[in-house]
């Protein structure tokens, strides 16, 4: 070990702060979930559990958290499809533009999210596509590619080419290599990827804003409309809570899958 | 290496419409290729870059000031000549840039400590509650941690109660430095994890190595440490730098400031279009030599 | 000539006709639906928020799911931050409807986004208050093109613990703003730079200012610098109505423009807030419901515009938002849950409303028949406040 007794007693002290920042937010608004009063102002006045009640009758929201559900899973599924594609093609096979690839790849996800929802927004527009879940999925499937992308490149290059070369060399065929040797080497890339598009796509609202039609609503956009009345507050702080509550069970998951490896963990 | 003289997998396979189809591509390289690349490219040119690309003709469209109405194929550089007629639009960008880079730097420095920590000096056990610790905020809703820096920074709110004691009033909601301070939270993850991916692949004997050869800590950071680590640090900046150049959601909630954001949201949803397209190009023109800067330094493989 | 231009060419006629005779009742172009036929399960609109509640705020004010139930139209409601956002959205062509104010109405119409409406098809619309009908903002040639929900004023809100008299003017929020240094709470829209230009109308008559919402440059400059002032006066922006709830309840503002609605959500909530029209007026809005051109769900709409004409939905909805019922029927209803409601919202007192200026668009050509004077239009508004709010 190179550092000395100082640096890992600072490296802790910072450890700590850092940490702190990280959840003190969390914790305020977990508290406010439990906070009689509709304004939220600190110190809480005192003890509550109505929100909760409340919470659970608004029907708006268990159809929004739906709504969430099915487009997280069908932009997962597009982008486990349309990755992976893409990850075996710049991995297998050398050809003009291979670099290009992975560098239109992440554009959706490193041009800010404003500028891809306005783009989708005129174009569906233009072109007389009706909005509603179908474009919200649309939406989310450009920036959750590079996800399943990355993980599965970052995979393919650490598994050894021998298994397969072998799977050839005994006669077998792409596709029988592919089913037997290749995607079971992919599996929790593939896992740990398609839960990271999925959570991607269940908290996004910034291109999500703009591909949703008129009475569809994910859960972040029945946040954000909830903000915007201030006498659902006390309902949001709730919503919020159980959101990050059950946030534990995915990246609980994804933690034991990759092992330790947090690499690949992109937005 | 593999000549294709066996196509039968194993024993007892009836070969199936896949597995006939693969023995039929397998000499044809070129087309495996394609098929492969079809559906990834395709999607991504008319899903996206065609998405984009009629953006920016509207860029180049008229609008009629009243109706709001874009006429199209009506050529015009109306937009781009109010962009450069305003200076608000310059105050803007530079206030957004400035902006990035000041979140970008304050991640970097917050995120690389705890990284270390978590990569070369907590015990596995720890290490692995931390990573879930760092993971867990990624996961909880964008706007509810905006929302929750809200509550804590307006009046009456946790700040002034924790700071009252102190003499010090709450900011406020109207403060720029609310933006910088909620920015950074929100993006400080995304530097955290790839600094931490990228300092647990350096092997400790590189370190015993330095060390042995004489090199003092501050040596063995300076010299090995960091080069190694840049990447990585490179690869988190592309996050936290893009995602605040496009944010307007958070300087809108927790903050009076206008961004580049805020300024192509406003417009889209003030309807004027052809601005709101002219303006995006600037984000876009950024963003785009950022990332070929980026791929230079070797970020792209620590994403 | 075919047959449907012929018909285009007759309904012109027909147009011109009504608007020669002036106050004569519209005649139904032939283009109106002849009938509300049966509901198409859905009903997609945008609204100011609080039009179009269903009891998640109080339970007793629930003016939607009732309709739900009686038509099988859905509805379902996205908010809008203000007018130019809301002819924005209908733009987009998902809306079937809008509540929209006369800064909307005008463009929506002009753009061909709104669609004339027959007020013969609604049994609530003969209740309405003649002075509510045919208003100039949501009506042309004769065509109607919507009908009303209801009307109010931008008031003046104060916190009486800091302000303990009640003002009786805009200084509060332009010349004296240096004594609420920061604590100034303003509505963050393009459309408010006709605040700045009404309070100019009494400060500098010189400036000659006739209609706030149409300024030529001298009096758009004015304005513009009084905006400027006040914002160096530390001005808080208000986008969305419970920005500014939260502003108040949290003491990081004392005054600033507001709308009755925030004014009853913060005294439900025991905060010290009150408001009042200061005596040199104010601007205001006038909304009208209208149906998109391409509205995927007409009948539901029809029904939706009739239902907001009804006693019990308009005298709720004017109740839970703080503005005046448009029609007699609807105050005696909102009076039986919230006594004095009508007094106070002046339903029936034009002369109050002779002191607002309903929020009207900005137009190159000052609105008026006058070839000679030319006035900043609403993208160069928009502009403006774009360099007020980012500069």
């Amino acid at each position: 070990m190179v550092e000395s007794r100082a640096v890992r007693i600072a490296l802790r002290v910072v450890s700590v702060f850092v940490m702190t920042f990280l959840y003190l937010p969390l914790v305020i608004l977990a508290i406010y979930a439990f906070n009689p009063s509709r304004l939220l102002v600190w110190p809480p006045t005192g003890f509550t559990l109505g929100w909760f009640a409340e919470a659970a009758n608004n029907p708006a929201i268990s159809v929004a958290v739906v709504n969430s559900l099915i487009v997280g899973a069908l932009a997962t599924v597009l982008a486990l499809i349309l990755g992976t594609l893409a990850a075996i093609a710049v991995h297998r096979y050398s050809f003009f533009g291979r670099q290009t690839i992975s560098f239109f790849l992440v554009l959706p996800i490193a041009l800010p999210g404003v500028v891809t929802g306005i783009a989708l927004r005129t174009s569906f527009v233009t072109f007389g596509i009706d909005f509603g879940l179908f474009t919200i999925v649309v939406g989310h499937a450009t920036f959750c590619v590079v996800i399943v992308y990355n993980n599965v490149v970052a995979r393919l290059r650490r598994l050894p080419r021998s298994p397969e070369e072998a799977s050839a060399d005994l006669g077998a065929d792409m596709w029988t290599t592919f089913r037997r040797i290749t995607f079971p080497g992919l599996g929790t890339a593939l896992l740990s990827g398609g839960l990271l598009a999925f959570a991607l796509s269940f908290d996004e609202i910034i291109v999500t804003n703009f591909t949703a039609g008129a009475g569809t609503q994910t859960i972040p956009m029945w946040i954000l409309a909830a903000i915007q009345r201030p006498t659902e507050l006390p309902v949001v702080n709730v919503v919020a809570l159980v959101l990050v509550t059950f946030s534990i069970i995915p990246v609980y998951l994804a933690q034991r899958i990759s092992g330790g490896a947090a690499a690949g963990v992109s937005r | 290496m593999s000549t294709p003289t066996d196509a039968r997998a194993g024993p007892g396979t009836r070969p199936g419409i896949a597995r006939r189809l693969a023995i039929w591509l397998h000499p044809r390289q070129g087309l495996q290729l394609r098929l492969l690349l079809a559906g990834p490219l395709g999607w991504l040119a008319i899903a996206y870059l065609g998405a984009l690309a009629i953006l920016l003709l509207n860029a180049f469209w008229e609008k009629d000031a009243f109706t709001g109405r874009v006429e199209p194929f009506a050529w015009t550089l109306n937009a781009f000549r109010d962009l450069f007629g305003h200076e608000v639009y310059r105050t803007v960008a530079v206030r957004t840039l400035i902006m990035a880079v000041l979140v970008t730097l304050t991640d970097a420095l917050l995120a690389f400590p705890i990284a270390y920590y978590m990569a070369r000096i907590a015990t596995p056990r720890v290490r692995a509650m931390l990573v879930i610790a760092v993971l867990m905020p990624l996961w909880a809703a964008y706007l509810v941690k905006v929302y929750a820096w809200r509550t804590i920074l307006q009046g009456n709110g946790f700040m002034e109660w924790a700071l009252s004691p102190f003499g010090v009033e709450s900011p406020g909601l109207d403060e720029i430095a609310n933006s910088w301070l909620v920015l950074s939270y929100l993006w400080l993850p995304y530097m955290i994890l790839p600094i931490y991916a990228g300092l647990e692949r350096i092997p400790n004997s590189l370190l015993e190595a330095s060390a042995d050869l004489g090199a003092k800590a501050g040596a063995t950071f300076r010299r090995v440490i960091l080069p190694l680590v840049f990447p990585a640090f490179v690869a988190g900046s592309i996050f936290t730098f893009s995602l605040t150049l496009g944010d307007y959601i958070t300087p809108d909630l927790v903050s009076d400031a206008k961004f580049i954001g805020n300024v192509i949201y406003d417009n889209s949803s003030l309807g004027n279009l052809p601005l709101a397209a002219a303006y995006s190009l600037l984000p876009i023109g950024i963003m785009t030599v950022y990332l070929l800067i980026a791929r230079r330094l070797g970020a792209f493989d620590s994403l | 000539m075919g047959k449907r231009s012929r018909l285009a060419a007759l309904a012109a006629v027909a147009i011109i006709a009504a608007a020669c005779q002036s106050g004569a009742t519209p005649k139904p172009t032939p283009d109106l639906p002849k009938e509300i036929g049966a509901g198409e399960g859905a009903l997609n609109l945008v609204i100011w928020a609080g039009y179009a509640e269903r009891g998640e705020v109080y339970p007793e004010f629930d003016w939607v799911t009732g309709f739900e139930k009686d038509t099988g139209c859905k509805v379902a409601t996205t908010n809008m931050t203000d007018s130019n956002n809301g002819v924005s959205l209908i733009q987009s062509g998902a809306y079937d409807g809008i509540s929209a104010s006369g800064d909307a109405t005008t463009r929506l119409i002009a753009g061909g986004y709104a669609a004339p409406v027959n007020t013969a098809l609604f049994k609530n619309y003969a209740n309405v208050f003649a002075g509510m009908k045919d208003l100039k903002h949501n009506t042309v040639d004769g065509v109607n093109y919507g009908v009303p929900h209801g009307r109010g004023p931008n008031l003046l809100a104060y916190n009486s613990d800091v302000i303990t008299t009640p003002p009786t003017s805009w200084d509060s929020v332009w010349e004296d703003g240096s004594m609420y240094q920061g604590k100034i709470s303003i509505y963050d829209s393009s459309i408010y730079i006709a605040d700045a230009a009404l309070h100019l109308m009494t400060k500098q008559p010189d400036l000659k200012i006739t209609n706030p919402y149409q300024l030529n440059q001298a009096q758009f400059d004015a304005a513009i610098a009084l905006l400027e002032k006040q914002k160096a006066n530390g001005a808080n922006y208000w986008g969305s109505y419970s920005d500014q709830v939260s502003q108040y309840a949290s003491g990081d503002v004392v005054t600033g423009t507001t709308w009755q609605f925030q004014v009853n959500l913060l005294q439900a909530e025991g905060a010290p807030i009150a408001a009042v029209l200061p005596d040199e007026g104010s601007t205001g809005w006038s909304d009208t419901w209208m149906i998109a051109k391409d509205a995927k769900n007409p009948n539901c709409m029809y029904m939706w515009m009739d239902h907001m004409m009804s006693a019990e939905a308009n005298g709720q909805a004017t109740v839970f938002f703080g503005e005046a019922p448009t029609s007699q029927q609807a105050c005696d209803y909102a009076e039986t849950i919230s006594p004095g409601h009508c007094a106070l919202t002046n339903a029936t007192n034009e002369a109050y409303y002779d002191k607002i200026w309903y929020w009207s668009t900005p137009q190159a050509d000052c609105a008026d028949a006058d070839a000679a004077t030319t006035c900043k239009d609403q993208d160069a508004w928009v502009a403006a406040w774009t360099a007020l709010r980012g500069g």
